[in-house]
């Protein structure tokens, strides 16, 4: 039952924060404050797992080749595969919802137990308008996350399979190179920016509606890295059942 | 003027506001006093709208908040200033950029025509220094004169007062009192105090409201909280050896 509480109320606060909106003036420096803590502040994190990931695919798909039947471009063709259609857009994402998500619940949770909503609201400002509009809008830039995930994880293939004399470079390149569907491009595109939605608005939800105190921002974020992580496996299903098959 | 007529409200099947009535008149400073537990947030906030009531009215110089329609709802609340018990400043925001908040948000000022009004309110809550200092920065006292200031930089017709005596050492206590005091005179504004400090009763409360248990249990002025006899109000205020000595002085002195 309180899972269909949860539910509902999260989409009554999706109506909250589309309504009302908050000064443009303002809007706008807040959106570039959540553009350089959400996505400016994650690039490192997921430009290294993103490079040493895809050499694990690489040398993993490597050493998994004992066939000799088997072509040696596989190693770069597995690699793109996995990391344009699921590492780079899921994979990355989870990450993002244990980096971001608890980031959002936290810094909205904090603000919900020290009052500061509250005093939003008493000025008459729609406090969800303000605090989760820009990151929404701020997380439509995450695609390009992705996309540099994307470039570095198939380099880091490349360049393990190379120095670890796994593959040659004209093998990996073929691999690449070989039966590309474009479509798998637009669909990693299409979920990462869906789940970039439920990256600012599932967190919030759970940071703006949490009550207690500092341990209880704590247990939000848990939970918020959770529910995040659950609801991008589940959408990630639903996608690709509907998009490829 | 703001009155309220028999509000009740409740959470999770309990009754914390059973039907609470009063007003609050222009120009004075109301106090809502009680022991822990009373009422007394729950009624301040009913009043700001963060809670909303159950039963009853609360009304704003005779408009009934709610009957008000979201949008008069949030343009009512522009008029309002509140002071959190726990001050409530943004962190991210330096102590001018707080203040200025609620100017950036609701007007079109230019920077330098809100700039002055900052300079204004904080030189009015004799904070000078302080416009570049994040609140992690400042005291405890220096936190509530800032949102103070924050709380009257839109002028407004409405000041509530959440504990702002709370955690501050008796010399800011009373410096604090005396500046809410003198807001409230100096531009006529209708404020209402959450308090436990006795020495606020005693100084400033030229309304007062005790609660008890969600009820209203007395009423009156500072000078009658000496004289009454209410067991519930005594018991409360007179509770310490100190302030029954005062009492009973302040009683001897008006006999003689």
């Amino acid at each position: 039952m309180i899972y269909l509480e949860n539910i509902g109320r999260y989409f009554l606060m999706l109506k909250s924060v589309f309504s009302k909106m908050t000064k443009w003036s303002m809007l706008r420096n807040l959106i570039f404050k959540e553009i350089d803590d959400l996505i400016i502040g994650s690039m490192g994190i997921v430009c290294f797992i993103a490079f040493f990931v895809g050499g694990v695919v690489a040398i993993q798909t490597a050493l998994n080749i004992t066939n000799p039947l088997i072509p040696k471009y596989l190693v770069g063709f597995a690699t793109r595969q996995s990391v344009i259609l699921e590492f780079a857009p899921t994979f990355i994402s989870i990450i993002m919802a244990g980096k971001v998500g608890s980031f959002i619940t936290s810094s909205i949770g904090t603000m919900r137990v020290t009052e500061q909503i509250d005093a939003l609201e008493v000025m008459g400002v729609n406090s969800l308008n303000y605090l989760v509009f820009p990151k929404i809008v701020a997380l439509s830039l995450y695609p390009f996350v992705i996309t540099i995930a994307m470039f570095l994880g198939v380099l880091g293939g490349w360049m393990a399979s190379i120095y670890g004399g796994f593959s040659t470079s004209a093998d990996f390149i073929q691999g690449l190179q070989i039966e590309f569907i474009p479509f798998h491009v637009t669909y990693a595109f299409i979920k990462t920016f869906v789940f970039s939605f439920v990256l600012a608005t599932v967190p919030s939800f759970y940071g703006y509606y949490m009550k207690g105190g500092a341990l209880e921002v704590g247990k939000a974020s848990t939970t918020s890295f959770v529910w995040t992580s659950v609801v991008i496996i589940l959408i990630n299903y639903l996608i690709t059942q509907l998009l490829l098959t | 003027m703001i009155e309220v007529k028999n509000i009740k409200k409740s959470f999770d099947g309990v009754e914390i506001l059973k039907g609470i009535s009063t007003s609050f008149d222009k120009g004075k400073t109301n106090l809502i006093i009680g022991q822990s537990g009373s009422g007394k947030t729950v009624f301040l906030k009913s009043l700001l709208g963060l809670f909303t009531p159950e039963e009853g009215s609360i009304l704003f110089d005779g408009k009934d908040y709610k009957s008000l329609s979201d949008k008069e709802k949030r343009e009512l609340r522009t008029e309002m200033g509140m002071v959190f018990q726990g001050s409530a400043l943004f962190d991210s925001m330096t102590v001018s950029e707080n203040v200025m908040f609620p100017l950036r948000m609701f007007t079109n000022q230019s920077v330098s025509e809100m700039q002055d009004r900052v300079d204004f309110v904080l030189k009015r809550v004799n904070l000078i220094d302080a416009h570049h200092k994040f609140p992690a920065e400042t005291s405890g006292g220096m936190q509530k004169r800032v949102a103070i200031a924050r709380a009257i930089v839109m002028n407004p017709k409405y000041l509530f007062c959440d504990e702002p005596n709370s955690g501050l050492d008796p010399k800011t206590a009373i410096v604090i009192d005396n500046l809410i005091q003198e807001i409230t005179d100096e531009y006529n504004i209708t404020t209402v105090i959450n308090t436990h400090d006795m020495n606020s009763v005693m100084e400033i409360g030229e309304k007062i409201v005790f609660l008890k248990n969600g009820y209203k249990a007395w009423e009156g002025t500072n000078k009658e909280i000496f004289k009454t006899d209410n067991e519930s109000v005594t018991n409360f205020v007179y509770s310490s050896d100190l302030f029954k000595k005062v009492r009973e002085v302040y009683l001897k002195e008006l006999k003689e």
